[in-house]
């Protein structure tokens, strides 16, 4: 079972190599909004979300791969976390 | 009339006044200026040169290109200026598409002209000059040729509206350059139109910073010979150098400065314009892109006596819109200027996508038409048909390819180029809009936004930045205010830094090599 430290960091790491190559660690924050900057466009989503199945071993619906669910580290704990329990 | 034919008065009133200036002070005057192009034409008749004939010219700018160009036009021909800095397989290919039957080419390009020549099966008789400068090693090399074999004095060939006046070939997009073939009423009408906009004196000294085989180039030496004026002809070393040209714009004591504004841009931030005493400029004219309101804000609080001017048009109508360009811009202003109204010897319509007219304030494709405008592509017929329109009224309305729309002074606003207007995930975005957006960021310098074909995308929207910092900047930072700024959907996929962006022979921003640097993997990695 992953800690909520992990969570982050993982999907955080990910992020950063697959989508902004180049870019300050530091810059992602937990709050940074991603999908409405276009940081995950519509193509980096549905990678994420298959990364997010795969690593933490849960299904997301694809209801909840949205603005709501996946815009922050923060928004993306959360909801791996509520997939866990 | 001849386009020249203004000139060859101003030779005969105005002999001792300097036509020609170089960088190295070397001069030209009108009278000399007559000798040589008048030797010029005699030899070229001795050729066997005829009105309608083509003559190419490969000299790097100076008098003596300038003493080339008027010494084909009196022999009838019309003349076609090559960039020498080019490989020398274009200029062969310009050569032979043409059929041109002399070149007056510096010594140091013949050999390897003559190879790319003989690959391309022409043989255009040459005129060799041994280097340039205040068209004295012209001048040197017809004396030689005549004292070897005579060619008798002819008089000017005299030339009419539809006789060819010069061709300009243009980079297609695809494949091989193209000539835009330009007829001395096409000269004519644009430099009357000059002269009655910008009010040119025989006291005025006109910059040439523009090559010769450029566009611009016309302005320059038409409008200013025309009118008994002075060109200050800035070769590529100082026109590249924006202290040095600042100095020399100054000290040269330039009136009328005509430019692409990429160099004004690099003469307002890296120019110490502070430093000099330009009470001579009186008029600033930029053309060729998209002058960013920041940079221009900035020339204007340094230079605030001229009055500024945007001209717009394509190769093939030469200038067909302008503005004047109020003298203080507002500091909230961010939009670029609308690029204004019709110029008074043409007129304008808009069309859609299929080329039909469409209401006067709709947005559309400009079409232009009036004595200005190009009869066509040398040697390519369905290249030319594709170029124009046709009205019911049979008029012929050349297609610019440029999207614009009306605004509330009934100036047109430039909103993109046809060919970059994309389609991405059904919505249409237009390339230049998102690099009007990146211009507005306090850190970007530079901005070019490129769109390459995306297996997943569909379209790939590439941003080419250059930083006043000369750093990279963060990747999230700039999406976010893209987005702040633009639809999600506009927000560039990636984005590449540069030191500065490459830029054309004639100043602008290259897109090809943007392009091609674009389509390597690693494009969202620091360049």
């Amino acid at each position: 079972m992953s800690t909520p430290t992990d969570i982050t960091g993982t999907v955080k790491d990910f992020i950063l190599r697959e989508f902004l190559p180049g870019e300050d660690a530091s810059q992602l924050e937990v709050s940074t909004p991603m999908m409405t900057t276009g940081i995950l466009d519509s193509i980096a989503t549905l990678k994420l979300v298959s990364f997010l199945e795969d690593t933490f071993k849960i299904t997301i619906e694809a209801h909840e791969a949205d603005r709501e669910h996946l815009n922050t580290l923060a928004d993306i704990e959360q909801l791996v976390k509520s997939k866990q329990k | 009339m001849g386009v020249h034919d203004p000139i060859l008065t101003a030779i005969t009133v105005r002999g001792d006044h300097p036509a020609v200036i170089e960088p190295s002070g070397k001069t030209l005057s009108y009278g000399r200026l007559g000798e040589v192009s008048a030797a010029l034409r005699d030899r070229l008749a001795a050729i066997g040169v005829t009105r309608g004939d083509r003559v190419g010219i490969m000299l790097r700018k100076s008098a003596d290109s300038v003493a080339s160009i008027l010494g084909v036009l009196r022999a009838g021909a019309g003349y076609v200026p090559t960039d020498p800095g080019a490989p020398p397989s274009r200029a062969a290919y310009i050569f032979s598409h043409c059929a041109v039957k002399a070149v007056i080419v510096e010594q140091r390009f013949v050999e390897a002209l003559s190879a790319e020549l003989a690959k391309a099966g022409a043989a255009p008789t040459l005129i060799i000059t041994d280097g340039i400068g205040g068209a004295e090693p012209l001048h040197a090399r017809l004396r030689d040729l005549q004292a070897a074999s005579p060619a008798p004095a002819v008089p000017d060939v005299s030339t009419s509206d539809p006789d060819l006046a010069y061709i300009l070939y243009t980079s297609g997009s695809t494949g091989r350059p193209k000539g835009v073939t330009l007829t001395h009423q096409n000269a004519r009408t644009f430099v009357e139109w000059c002269t009655e906009a910008f009010s040119p004196r025989p006291d005025d000294r006109f910059s040439a910073h523009a090559p010769f085989h450029f566009d611009l180039s016309i302005l320059d030496i038409f409008v200013s010979l025309t009118h008994g004026a002075t060109l200050m002809v800035i070769d590529e070393d100082l026109g590249k150098e924006p202290l040095a040209l600042a100095a020399y714009i100054a000290s040269a004591r330039i009136s009328i400065w005509y430019s692409a504004p990429s160099i004004l841009s690099l003469l307002a931030q890296r120019g110490r314009l502070g430093e000099h005493d330009y009470s001579a400029l009186r008029t600033v004219l930029f053309a060729g892109e998209v002058f960013p309101v920041v940079h221009l804000r900035s020339l204007q609080k340094q230079w605030p006596r001229p009055r500024y001017y945007n001209l717009y048009g394509p190769t093939e109508t030469n200038v067909c819109t302008f503005l004047e360009v109020p003298g203080l811009i507002p500091d909230d202003r961010t939009e670029p200027y609308p690029i204004g109204k019709v110029c008074s010897h043409l007129r304008g319509l808009v069309a859609d996508e299929d080329g039909k007219p469409l209401p006067a304030d709709a947005e559309g494709e400009l079409c232009i038409t009036g004595p200005g405008v190009m009869t066509g592509y040398w040697a390519q017929p369905d290249l030319t048909a594709k170029a124009f329109i046709t009205t019911p009224d049979g008029t012929r309305w050349y297609r610019t390819g440029d999207i614009v729309s009306l605004d509330g002074n009934a100036d047109y606003r430039y909103l993109g180029r046809r060919d970059r207007m994309i389609k991405k995930r059904g919505y249409r975005v237009e390339l230049g809009e998102i690099e009007a957006c990146l211009y507005r960021h306090p850190d970007v310098k530079e901005a070019a936004v490129v769109a390459l074909p995306d297996d997943a995308l569909g379209q790939r929207v590439v941003a080419h930045l250059g930083t006043a910092s000369g750093q990279r900047l963060s990747l999230i930072k700039l999406k976010q205010f893209c987005a702040e700024n633009l639809p999600v959907y506009m927000v560039p996929d990636a984005f590449a830094f540069h030191a500065a962006l490459p830029k054309t022979s004639t100043g602008k921003t290259d897109y090809q090599t943007l392009k091609a640097q674009s389509a390597a993997p690693a494009a969202g990695a620091p360049a």
